[in-house]
């Protein structure tokens, strides 16, 4: 495979958050959708026992998780369901075009998976002769527009209406111009549902899965997912093999959390049990996939992030997420979480992600399953420089102030000299292009004497 | 009871009168407070940027130097918290001087409340003041409740700016949104940065505020230096500074 290239998050970020009108937009849709979440999330009591509760579940699964899937496989197997092993996004892949082709597919309706994305799914089976249609309302219409999904949650939550507006005219031949919500939903309706008749077999992601049942539970809230494997007779369930939950007891604690933390709603509109194919005529193949997911859980500093259930609450809460857009992030999963998983698969690559934080603390605290991600991201800082990963200039200022700071006389120099220069030198020779600091903000007024000085004159003793 | 006063480097070189306040405010509270020679730093600079080696020598001189002390005030959450929950990996578990300090460190509203659990303060300040809450000092320290714990805290840094006779309250809309400073994030990540910083502003600005106050100067130098780039009808303070009696620069404004 090419190396692909690196991905510089100041520069991505740049043009998004350069249109002001539009990341204010862009900040205020999220952090609606985050107040919906504190109301939600402020209605139920037990909120923060919930979270530890779902944190231990999470903890112990995965520490157990081989013991899980097999009970899982044997489980769903007795159901009646097929269950598939892929190591990769490749194997993947393969499997899901095998069962298509072993039933001479053409044609798909897919709901909304961040797996298959992250399989890079939809390009595979396009290259191979295969109609891919994405379902949900916001897949659609990032798939219509050739774009990414940039949230997970809201794969549409960087376009504004009148964009979609626009892309429905070209693709739908609704009228030109036309922005109303309700019309373009209704557009989007009737052409989905012509693809829904259409469609050979359904292919849906997966929430939750449960070793004790072998049955697999699907949130959403457009009921694109029971639409799409309610008509087709084969069902293609995709998962992440940390999906897995023990107990069918264990679902009551993370379906409280998804939806409330996700979307700020108490519950997703649909959320679908599938035990088994739903008749001796249908077939439901499961496709449990690793792809990384085994060396992240080998890791002691980054285990953790295998608990997430991919709510995006840590998406709408991050401040640099709400102004810098999803794809800015370059990767599958975008914001807090992505920028702690996107270095697990390659670390050159996006070494530029755990920097791309403030260290606010925001999304730990938000994250219904508690992982810590602004520590996470703060261990990856250390980890990129213990793989000589951090640019030479930025090394070299850390040990200068290293070195400054093991000093005091140096370090009262230096002081002096900066506040020296800045009392006399003009102010365009300080404030300028080459200091990032003063592009946006003025520096500080320097004071006559640093309070060092000022304590030994006036508290000797 | 001696008390060392630790001054983050970038307070002791550019904002030495909220250092001034810190003293004068713990004196006049009847504290012997001693400014320790040869202090420079925490560290957190290099700790932030993932460069451990280059962090720790200075951690170690941090706590050989403040060890000796009761215990040791800082006014900033950010280099509080840094000492506090950051400086685990540089010391053996079992280091007695390392727990001392470690678990003797406070920020200065935290020691005000807890430690001294100051009751009155003959100081006014009649101000409409908004407060902003620094993310170190709200989630690594917990000085009071954040919107996205459902956990409520006592909001220590309120309840004392709240014994200053005649504030004015003023209630910016996102009650603890980041300001955007976050260290070397602030140089990182420049346009993100002033982005968030200036939303920061415009917010305490609506909120009819006109002094921006909080317990972290590093969040009030990155605010302060848009203020004054922007030409923003309002000012920053220091809590100290308050606390201590000092007046806003622009009393036109309040």
């Amino acid at each position: 495979m090419k190396s692909l290239p690196i991905v510089d998050h100041p520069t991505k970020a740049r043009p998004f958050v350069a249109d002001t009108e539009r990341f204010h937009w862009h900040d205020q849709a999220l952090w609606f959708v985050r107040s919906k979440r504190d109301k939600q999330a402020g209605s139920v009591p037990e909120w923060e026992h919930l979270r530890s509760l779902a944190s231990q579940i999470k903890t112990e699964t995965i520490a157990n998780l081989g013991d899980y899937l097999v009970e899982f496989e044997r489980n769903a197997t007795a159901l009646g369901a097929t269950v598939h092993w892929a190591a990769d996004a490749a194997e993947h892949n393969e499997i899901v075009l095998k069962i298509l082709r072993d039933h001479e597919t053409l044609r798909i309706v897919k709901s909304k998976s961040m797996l298959t994305e992250e399989c890079g799914l939809n390009h595979f089976l396009e290259d191979n002769g295969i109609e891919v249609v994405d379902t949900d309302l916001g897949e659609r219409i990032v798939q219509l527009r050739k774009e990414t999904p940039s949230h997970i949650v809201l794969p549409a939550i960087h376009i504004r209406k009148e964009e979609v507006g626009d892309t429905f005219h070209e693709h739908l031949g609704t009228d030109e111009g036309a922005s109303d919500p309700q019309y373009l939903t209704e557009a989007a309706r009737q052409h989905l549902r012509d693809k829904f008749l259409a469609g050979e077999v359904g292919i849906t992601g997966v929430n939750f899965a449960i070793a004790e049942t072998g049955g697999l539970v699907v949130c959403t809230n457009e009921g694109n997912a029971d639409l799409g494997v309610s008509l087709p007779r084969v069902h293609i369930a995709c998962m992440g093999i940390e999906k897995l939950v023990p107990r069918f007891q264990d679902l009551s604690v993370f379906i409280r959390l998804l939806a409330r933390s996700a979307t700020g709603q108490p519950i997703t509109t649909y959320t679908s049990h599938f035990h088994g194919p739903r008749d001796p005529n249908s077939e439901l193949h499961i496709v449990l996939v690793d792809n990384g997911r085994s060396r992240l859980r080998n890791s002691n500093e980054f285990r953790e992030a295998l608990h997430c259930i991919r709510c995006g609450a840590c998406m709408n809460t991050c401040p640099v997420y709400r102004r810098s857009g999803g794809h800015s992030y370059s990767a599958t999963v975008p914001g807090p979480i992505g920028s702690v998983l996107s270095p697990t698969r390659d670390s050159s690559r996006y070494k530029s992600l755990p920097y791309a934080c403030s260290l606010c603390g925001s999304c730990s605290d938000v994250c219904p399953v508690k992982i810590p991600l602004h520590h996470q991201l703060l261990a990856w800082r250390k980890e990129l420089v213990g793989e000589n990963l951090l640019p030479y200039s930025k090394r070299i200022s850390m040990k200068a102030a290293s070195i400054l700071f093991r000093s005091p006389r140096l370090f009262s120099m230096a002081g002096w000299m900066g506040r020296k220069s800045l009392k006399i030198l003009p102010h365009w020779a300080t404030h300028n292009r080459l200091n990032t600091w003063t592009i946006a903000r003025e520096l500080p007024e320097p004071p006559r004497e640093s309070f060092r000085h000022w304590y030994a004159e006036n508290r000797k003793r | 009871m001696s008390v060392a006063l630790f001054i983050p480097c970038y307070l002791d070189q550019f904002y030495p009168d909220v250092a001034i306040a810190t003293l004068e405010l713990l004196e006049r509270l009847g504290v012997d407070v001693v400014y320790p020679d040869g202090q420079t730093c925490c560290g957190q600079p290099m700790a932030n940027t993932g460069c451990t080696a280059d962090c720790a020598p200075v951690a170690r001189r941090f706590v050989e130097l403040f060890s000796p002390y009761d215990s040791i005030v800082c006014p900033s959450g950010s280099c509080t918290a840094m000492v506090r929950h950051h400086y685990d990996e540089y010391f053996a578990d079992d280091d007695p001087k390392f727990n001392h300090v470690k678990s003797r460190t406070f920020e200065l509203c935290e020691f005000l409340h807890d430690e001294l659990q100051i009751k009155e303060l003959d100081v006014q300040f009649p101000h409409k003041v908004s407060i902003h809450q620094s993310c170190h000092g709200l989630r690594e320290l917990r000085l009071g409740s954040c919107s996205e714990n459902m956990t409520v805290r006592e909001d220590k840094v309120r309840n004392v700016l709240n014994l200053v006779h005649g504030i004015q309250w003023c209630s910016p809309t996102r009650t603890d949104e980041c300001c955007g400073f976050g260290g070397t994030f602030a140089v990182n990540e420049a346009d993100v940065s002033a982005a968030m910083g200036r939303d920061r502003v415009a917010d305490h600005v609506a909120s009819g505020s006109s002094v921006l106050a909080s317990a972290d100067m590093s969040c009030l130098m990155h605010l302060q230096g848009i203020i004054r780039r922007e030409s923003a009808p309002i000012e920053v303070m220091h809590v100290a500074q308050i606390l201590a009696g000092r007046n806003p620069k622009h009393v036109g404004n309040a």
